[in-house]
């Protein structure tokens, strides 16, 4: 595969999607493929061919269109969205691809949920078929890797990474230019790069997207990160548990092989590398590096002190680059943009833009990606149409197990990594959960305890005994059986996680409970002292319906 | 000290060994495939018995006890055949806050089996995940393998009314 080569394959595929008069485009990412939207492509299918229209008009299935909610979507080339397709719509939508638009389908695209957003990792996501290397080659893909093989240094690639301001969107917000540059000088005979795609954050399904929607990208991402560290042997680490994304996943590293764009003496360089799948087995352990890293060698998935970090000695002991889904994601455009460019869009130490997951008590569930910098308010209210049957707004969740409940009175905070910690919660990779007044804090704080319960390694004493007791009195409060001492206990408790634990899982599963205490705590003394739940929702569920 | 190592055969004739020993092939029969090799065999069999555990462990060179250990590590694997249909409640956040608790307890009441158990006529295993990653349409139950979102306790009992009636 030469640069011509790609080049020429670009022109081809434009040149084919040129011929159509009209396009058709169903999702079949995950959210609407659980609404049957295979099946609404397969009617448009059927009926394109029974019309005799192969040539004029083409169906394909492409990525996540973000508002999950209203699914199966299907958009025309003319720019029209329409919700809750049937495949008994399907004569209609062809017909109206010469007429006005069928109206009792049509999704307004003119609201602030499409308006507000700004698209660079969900770029392709909607419009290109993630099953076919030719038409994400088409809309500019791989150009990138091309021009960093051609024209640039590996330290040049890091320069512009560097220069972006690009942090890691896994969690911890890490620089992801300092990390390739750690991991660029050491030394080592084989460097690994690895692609984080353990998405285990409950209410978070961004990566899932990504992959499912734009393989391609994270792939390119990763042979860019590749050849800027001098690796050439690379893993993406994915969750069993999405079966479409693997497939996909699959299917684009077989293509890509196939072209000539993983392999051996990649655009006629000396630069080799060649991915491989690992499949996650559940374990949300397994998000932090370390653990991660023990799991693709084949074990338990445990966490080990750091340092020495994975740059230094990672993967089978050797220097490894780790980075997420969404980081890789960002790299394409950074290069083919600039770092400068990059560096423009967010706040002064949040650069670029980060795709969330909105979903909970919130009008349109679905992905958004917005600049960083947004205010909360702007995202649940605009973006996400406000709290459905008119009930008010009480938080809302960032960052899953691991982040913090925020209340009304933070809603026109920033949405940055600094903003997000020092109102007590964090990034996280993106999962954010709108409540209303009918979900109880105490009852959130213990589902998420619950969580970080089971899913301790077991490694180190304070995660896996602390989490035990910490949930044992939340369930005491929930059951409304708790004294005051019982708050203390945990408030001292929270202290000896944060501080004592061994990795990122143990230190960070206080944070749910002390940003409800810290913002909540009238709820946890109702609870104690009034022996009621405000919301109504504690000893509820227990009961037979 | 290098001891000769031949590869176990496999625990029977059934051709399904064979997609498990292309998998340790694959990644050179080193105890790094164990993970997959598991993956592999849980695909194939739907669980992981004893039987298999020793033959993946030997083959591997790896001790059972490390087998049994990753196994029992990660959730996705079950060492216990699951029944006739599966019923996985979600319960990731967002269905958590859409009512999942709701549902879930619904299927105990009916089936009077507890998450993770099957029903004594083996005709339905009752399961939850952590998260789907269908949050947008939470709250997501999967019925045999096909995800349902916004599903309802109604919704859910006429499906589970259709598995377990057993005149149809």
């Amino acid at each position: 595969m030469t640069p011509e080569e790609l080049e020429q394959i670009s022109e081809d595929e434009r040149a084919t999607q040129g011929q159509f008069q009209h396009r058709v485009n169903v999702c079949v990412a995950a959210g609407c493929v659980s609404c049957q939207s295979q099946n609404v492509k397969e009617a448009l299918d059927k009926e394109i061919v029974s019309r005799g229209w192969e040539k004029k008009c083409q169906s394909k299935g492409v990525g996540c269109m973000g508002l999950c909610a209203e699914g199966p979507l299907v958009s025309t080339g003319a720019g029209t969205l329409y919700q809750h397709v049937t495949p008994a719509d399907a004569g209609e939508i062809l017909d109206a691809l010469d007429a006005q638009p069928v109206t009792r389908l049509v999704c307004r695209t003119d609201v602030p949920f499409f308006q507000r957003q700004k698209k660079i990792v969900l770029e392709n996501s909607g419009i290109v078929d993630p099953e076919r290397i030719e038409d994400y080659v088409g809309s500019a893909g791989y150009g990138a890797l091309i021009r960093v093989l051609t024209e640039m240094t590996p330290s040049e690639v890091v320069q512009e990474v560097v220069k972006s301001g690009l942090r890691g969107r896994g969690g911890a917000g890490y620089p992801t230019g300092l990390k390739w540059s750690t991991v660029a000088k050491a030394v080592g005979s084989q460097k690994y790069v690895i692609c984080n795609a353990d998405e285990g954050d409950p209410g978070a399904f961004m990566d899932r997207s990504v992959l499912e929607s734009d393989p391609h990208r994270v792939l390119e991402g990763m042979l860019i990160g590749a050849y800027a560290v001098g690796a050439s042997e690379g893993y993406i680490y994915v969750r069993a548990e999405y079966p479409l994304a693997i497939k996909r996943l699959r299917t684009a590293i077989r293509q890509a092989e196939r072209i000539g764009l993983l392999g051996t003496s990649i655009c006629g360089t000396r630069f080799n590398f060649r991915i491989d799948i690992r499949l996650g087995a559940g374990a949300f352990v397994c998000g932090e590096e370390t653990a991660l890293i023990a799991s693709v060698e084949g074990k338990r998935g445990t966490p080990r002190p750091r340092p020495p970090y994975p740059a230094q000695a990672g993967l089978f002991g050797e220097p490894t680059l780790i980075n997420n889904v969404e980081t890789y994601a960002n790299v394409p455009a950074i290069i083919r943009n600039g770092g400068d460019w990059y560096a423009q869009i967010g706040t002064e130490k949040s650069k670029g833009t980060k795709v969330f997951a909105l979903a909970g008590r919130v009008m349109n569930t679905g992905l958004v990606e917005v600049p960083m910098g947004i205010t909360l308010r702007e995202i649940v209210f605009e973006i996400g149409g406000g709290i459905p049957d008119g009930r008010r707004f009480k938080a809302v969740q960032t960052g899953g197990p691991s982040g913090g409940c925020l209340p009304a009175e933070y809603l026109d905070m920033p949405v940055d990594y600094e903003s997000l910690a020092k109102a007590g919660s964090i990034m996280g990779s993106g999962g954010m959960i709108v409540m209303d007044e009918t979900s109880c804090m105490v009852d959130v704080a213990k589902y998420f305890m619950d969580f970080c319960m089971t899913e301790s390694c077991g490694k180190c004493v304070p995660c896996r005994v602390g989490t035990y007791q910490m949930n044992e009195l939340l369930a005491k409060i929930t059951a409304r059986t708790a004294g005051a001492q019982d708050v203390a206990m945990l408030e001292e408790l929270c202290d000896l996680l944060r501080n004592t634990s061994l990795c990122g899982l143990g230190q960070s599963a206080p944070n749910p409970v002390l940003s409800t205490l810290r913002y909540f705590g009238d709820e946890y003394k109702a609870h104690v002292d009034e022996k009621r739940c405000p919301a109504g929702v504690c000893g509820v569920s227990e009961e037979a319906p | 000290m290098i001891t000769d190592f031949s590869k176990p055969t496999a625990p029977s004739l059934d051709k399904r060994w064979r997609l498990v020993d292309a998998t340790m092939r694959r990644l050179g029969n080193q105890s790094r495939g164990l993970i997959e090799a598991l993956h592999t065999v849980q695909e194939t069999f739907g669980y992981l018995d004893e039987e298999a555990l020793r033959y993946v462990a030997i083959s591997l060179r790896v001790p059972l006890s490390r087998a049994y250990g990753v196994a029992t590590f990660y959730h996705f694997f079950t060492l216990k055949p699951a029944g006739e249909h599966t019923c996985v409640v979600c319960m990731g956040t967002a269905c958590y806050i859409k009512g999942a608790p709701q549902l879930l307890s619904a299927v105990q009441h009916d089936l009077e089996v507890k998450p993770g158990e099957t029903t004594p006529d083996g005709k339905v295993s009752l399961l939850t995940a952590r998260c789907l990653g269908s949050c947008g349409l939470a709250p997501a139950v999967v019925y045999d393998h096909e995800v349902a979102g916004k599903v309802t306790t109604q919704g859910l009992r006429e499906r589970l009314g259709k598995w377990t009636r057993h005149d149809s």
